[in-house]
């Protein structure tokens, strides 16, 4: 017996070390603690994940290129992340509420994003389209870390409202090692929050490898706080879903909040600004590549005969036509007026705004007196 | 019309919100049991239970993010900072997420988030406790900014607060929580003056003086004595430094030609820069004299026992205003670099 607390740091970051009910070459392995959360997952159930998870790499592959076309100004690649915010964002129900990151396109995807939720901002038209209370998620959070907090605080109201929806955090391996996210963990444990935690581990931030934020598994720190944790493999759909039903019945049922770490790959930049060849190995992510999350699931649907041609054919006709949507979105877009610049700076009427406006318009104006058909200024 | 102290007023003005509306809450440390160090939210918990009146762990940042998830609930946080050097772990909260929420969602949602600071020196502190930060969030776009120095004020601009929509950070001088006034608890808000709207604290003809909090006081006190050297200053209590109502500060301008600002935060870049450079913008053809600043040094917060030095006192005002007079006694001429 010893008073000196150790950490378990040979968990270490062994990306096999993780909970998995799907091979990377798509075998089904029993789990008798995740099985039970994913019993109603049938053929259909496992072709619609699987459906989804390929929409969100076309969306993903539509903004690379219109990105590359200039045609947005930036994009955050979410390729081999698919299973897990597809497996953990389609475990909510439509009242829960979800905090995302930036990357988390298929969480946005999931909650019913538009076509044009998924490339206006990165476009630079808004910093942000849809209504968060109408696909019961916020906007995307650019400040790593920061959502945490808001989604603790969003969860503390349904206590206080209390209903049985939950709130969820999700960040990255990065974010692990802000305050914000730490802070998040102490008052939503503090609090019994109805919160879930989920940590897309995707090995780098940027050019930061995890074990410059972690020594240890990240789950690991849940504990420490007073949190359940679980450490899922991410690149595996089921296990996401079974792990995330696992953590929402927690926080629902009033045990407080649970956290995720999801141990996945981001296969692409962090940005299309960003060059990974100069940080990272080839290797490494060919190694990724044979675990890819969906190339799992249709060996599964085909082991078990559920991937036929129309199957296929049907999923390749709505990527083609989202695609497409996506594009279009994009393409179609339409700068708003110089002068919206001032629009819900504040909620009510306020003299300096109101002033700077009136002097931006009548300057808007003086353009157009010199040269009525002059088109509007670029300013 | 009762008499209170001001922190009794902002008491009340919290009690009253929240039993007008129990979607607001209040959180920060140590105000349920203790009622917070300053007492200010004495007696809330007990009348209105531990869920509204939340004594929160130590982590300011995690105080404001929370804050801004109960806000997007619905909910109408009113924070607590301990001391006016402890906002600074909530800063980025406040700059990226309390400030911007609104306009990032195009309107869709709303923070109506109340940040209460007690705030500035005099009071004989440890470091940290005697701050005047309110430059940083007068240049933050999206917030409003007030500094409060009287109990009727401060009982009606913080409820003011708590009804808008709108973020609001609300500085509550320190050095008055105990001074006493005349408050009138039943004023209904729509009667009362607007919370952006300035306030001629004393009328006179030949300076405007600006200020705002407690150095209210001691620009009155500074005008009286003026008056026996037959000087008469108008000091304007600003009150909301975020807006300012330049409609109120120019008229004044005009009359005297002449402007002083005194606050207790630091000279460069501060409050007084931007009054004076809209005041010459607006009013340029007005001016007698160059305007003059009245501010603390541009020196960190001094240990306590020198804190009489740095705070602009009657006597540092006096001086201005014989600078804008262009009058022989002023101790240091106007600088010309």
């Amino acid at each position: 017996m010893t008073h000196t607390l150790t950490p378990t740091a040979d968990l270490g970051t062994d990306i096999e070390d993780v909970a998995r009910l799907l091979t990377p070459d798509g075998e089904r392995i029993a789990d008798p603690e995740l099985d039970r959360w994913i019993a109603d997952v049938d053929a259909a159930a496992l072709r619609s994940l699987y459906r989804d998870m390929v929409l969100l790499r076309r969306i993903d592959v539509e903004g690379v290129a219109l990105q590359r076309q200039g045609q947005l100004g930036l994009w955050p690649p979410c390729q081999g992340q698919e299973a897990t915010q597809i497996g953990t964002a389609r475990a909510l129900r439509a009242d829960d509420f979800a905090f995302p990151s930036y990357r988390e396109t298929g969480v946005v995807y999931a909650r019913g994003g538009k076509p044009s939720d998924f490339v206006l901002a990165w476009r630079g038209e808004e910093h942000s389209t849809y209504d968060p209370y109408e696909l019961n998620t916020a906007t995307q959070q650019i400040i790593i870390g920061a959502q945490s907090l808001h989604a603790v605080g969003y969860a503390m109201g349904i206590q206080r409202d209390g209903t049985d929806q939950v709130s969820v955090a999700y960040f990255g391996d990065g974010a692990s090692s802000q305050g914000d996210v730490n802070e998040a963990m102490v008052f939503a444990s503090s609090f019994g929050a109805p919160v879930v935690f989920v940590c897309t581990n995707n090995q780098w931030a940027i050019s930061e490898p995890v074990a410059l934020q972690a020594k240890a598994p990240i789950a690991g720190r849940a504990p420490g706080f007073g949190i359940p944790s679980m450490r899922v493999d991410g690149n595996d759909v089921l296990a996401c879903l079974a792990a995330m039903r696992w953590a929402l019945d927690h926080a629902r049922s009033g045990k407080g909040p649970a956290f995720i770490e999801a141990v996945t790959y981001r296969m692409g930049p962090h940005t299309t600004s960003d060059d990974p060849t100069r940080y990272r190995d080839k290797d490494e992510v060919e190694k990724w590549r044979r675990r890819d999350p969906i190339s799992r699931v249709e060996a599964l649907l085909r082991v078990r005969g559920e991937f036929d041609d129309a199957f296929v054919a049907s999923v390749g006709t709505d990527a083609d036509a989202l695609a497409a949507s996506v594009r279009e979105a994009a393409m179609a877009a339409q700068t708003r007026s110089p002068i919206t610049v001032f629009d819900n700076v504040y909620a009510e009427p306020h003299s300096g705004i109101d002033e700077q406006r009136e002097w931006f318009g009548a300057y808007l104006d003086g353009f157009a007196s010199t040269d009525p058909s002059a088109p509007a200024p670029e300013v | 019309m009762v008499q209170l102290t001001m922190a009794k007023a902002i008491n009340e003005g919290l009690r009253r919100a929240m039993a007008d509306d129990d979607r607001v809450l209040v959180m920060g440390e140590d105000i349920g049991k203790l009622g917070g160090v300053f007492r200010i939210t004495d007696g809330l918990q007990s009348e209105f239970g531990a869920q509204r009146v939340v004594d929160t762990p130590l982590a300011e940042a995690g105080i404001m993010g929370t804050a801004v998830g109960l806000a997007f609930r619905g909910y109408r946080p009113v924070v607590e900072i301990q001391f006016d050097g402890f906002v600074y772990p909530a800063f980025d909260q406040i700059v990226c997420q309390v400030a911007k929420l609104h306009y990032r969602t195009r309107g869709n949602v709303t923070m109506p988030i109340t940040i209460r600071i007690p705030w500035a020196g005099g009071v004989g502190a440890a470091e940290h406790h005697s701050e005047s930060p309110e430059a940083y969030f007068v240049h933050t776009s999206g917030l409003r900014v007030v500094a409060v120095s009287n109990p009727q004020d401060a009982y009606v601009m913080l409820r003011q607060a708590i009804a808008s929509n709108d973020p609001v950070v609300y500085f509550e001088p320190k050095r008055l929580y105990h001074s006493k006034g005349e408050v009138d608890l039943d004023l209904h808000l729509a009667d009362a003056p607007p919370m952006g709207l300035a306030r001629v604290a004393r009328p006179g003809t030949d300076v405007t003086l600006l200020t705002y909090g407690a150095q209210v006081a001691t620009a009155m006190d500074a005008a009286t004595a003026a008056e026996d050297d037959g000087v008469s200053i108008e000091v304007i209590d600003l009150r909301s430094i975020s807006p300012v109502d330049y409609r109120t500060v120019t008229a004044s301008v005009r009359k005297t030609g002449r402007v002083v600002v005194t606050h207790e935060a630091a000279r460069e870049a501060g409050v007084g820069a931007e009054l004076i450079a809209s005041v010459t913008e607006r009013c340029f053809n007005y001016l007698e004299a160059a305007p003059q600043r009245v501010t603390g040094h541009d020196i960190p917060y001094p240990p306590a026992k020198l804190e009489k030095h740095h705070l602009p006192d009657l006597d540092r005002i006096l001086d201005a205003v014989d600078r804008v007079m262009d009058r022989p006694n002023s101790l240091t001429g106007v600088r010309e670099q």
